[in-house]
């Protein structure tokens, strides 16, 4: 550098593993690749819903193996972290929210947004068993 | 300044040192310094300075968290040196270094011409709507309108966020989270007319959208600015003029 004041820029290599900070950063960043794992589960499952019903079936009988089982649990895991942490910084991406003159506490609408996604889950889980009930009856 | 150790109490000091003309890159030197519990770290510093040895270069000046000089990585994280305490370093040592993200001027002074440039670039400063004459009288604001941006005035300009914000290390071209606040600063102030002129620079390549909401930089914000949350805010209204514009079109973006 043919600057005189011969300033010095330090590299940033490896900058997630400075602060603790960062490092659960990169691990809520990480767990929205479980996310999309789901994804692919359920797109798989569509087009072997196209393909017949051998394709169907053996999608289904593959899902109740217990290496699928486990799998399951651990996307279940990181899917309901990434929307703890999604929740957790949602607040902070919002102009105020004012209601009744006062402005609503961070914590609350984090709180409201998990409620909402539990409430949904519920729902969704409730339609399945529903659907599921009225096909084998 | 306390005399040398009432309470017998001797603390490590490591601190980063960088001397452009005599050295190639930084290198971390120890101080034993003899402290009491109401002793700052920037009190440290001083002592060393003072009493150990007179070359140690540092920004320092109100010692009361308001003038923002002081702002270094103190272990690792970003803080003001005269709002962190010797005493909470119970393992007898504490590292000092230059804030993260900025070059390096000389030890523990960074360089940060390119915050200055940018700051000016946002026009830090109220532009009136309506021009009024002093006959006329002031600008009225009500309650409401003040709680809108009151809390985003309070950004002392310490840098703390920057050195908290790995976009912006990892790309010092994003206009960064202080300069984010203060830019909805004065977009969100209902006196000022100039928020069309300022989101040409929140919407650009270097603007918002550089932030992937890490969050760490209103973690570390000494007066509570949340410049993640004047980001973010941002993000929204600038994606809103992107495709306002093609309705109501006035010229672009830079």
């Amino acid at each position: 550098m043919s600057d005189p004041r011969r300033p010095y820029v330090r590299p940033m290599a490896g900058w997630w593993r400075r602060n603790p900070f960062f490092v659960e950063y990169m691990v809520h960043e990480a767990t929205a690749l479980f996310v999309a794992a789901y994804a692919l589960v359920l797109l798989v499952g569509l087009l072997r819903l196209a393909q017949g019903e051998a394709a169907w079936s053996g999608w289904l009988e593959a899902l109740r193996s217990p290496l699928s089982v486990v799998f399951h649990v651990v996307l279940l895991t990181a899917i309901a972290y990434h929307a703890w942490t999604w929740f957790r910084i949602m607040p902070k991406t919002m102009p105020p929210l004012v209601v009744g003159g006062k402005r609503v506490a961070p914590a609350t609408i984090t709180a409201c947004g998990l409620a909402a996604a539990g409430v949904c889950s519920l729902a969704v889980l409730a339609l399945v068993l529903v659907l599921a009930g009225g096909l084998t009856r | 300044m306390s005399e040398t150790g009432k309470n017998g109490k001797v603390i490590r000091i490591e601190v980063l040192r960088y001397r452009p003309e005599q050295d190639r890159e930084p290198f971390l030197q120890s101080y034993d310094v003899p402290f009491t519990d109401d002793m700052s770290v920037l009190q440290g510093l001083q002592y060393i300075k003072d009493r150990l040895d007179g070359t140690l270069s540092f920004r320092w000046s109100c010692r009361m968290a308001i003038c923002g000089s002081c702002g270094m990585m103190i272990d690792g994280e970003p803080c003001l040196a005269c709002k962190t305490f010797l005493r909470d370093f119970p393992a007898g040592a504490v590292r000092v270094e230059a804030l993260a993200h900025f070059p390096i001027e000389r030890d523990l002074v960074i360089r940060m011409d390119d915050f200055l440039a940018k700051l000016e670039s946002i026009k830090p400063w109220i532009v009136p709507k309506e021009e009024r004459t002093l006959a006329q009288g002031e600008y009225l604001q009500t309650p409401a309108q003040l709680d809108v941006y009151e809390q985003f005035s309070s950004c002392i300009n310490c840098l703390l966020c920057y050195a908290a914000c790995p976009q912006y290390g990892l790309n010092p071209d994003f206009v960064g989270p202080g300069i984010m606040a203060l830019l909805h600063r004065y977009n969100a102030d209902s006196r000022d007319g100039a928020a069309a002129e300022r989101m040409e620079v929140a919407g650009s390549e270097a603007g918002a959208f550089n932030c992937t909401a890490v969050g760490y930089c209103s973690e570390v914000c000494p007066k509570h600015v949340d410049p993640a949350n004047a980001v973010n805010q941002n993000k929204t209204r600038a994606a809103g003029d992107y495709f306002l514009r093609l309705v109501r079109p006035k010229g672009g973006a830079k």
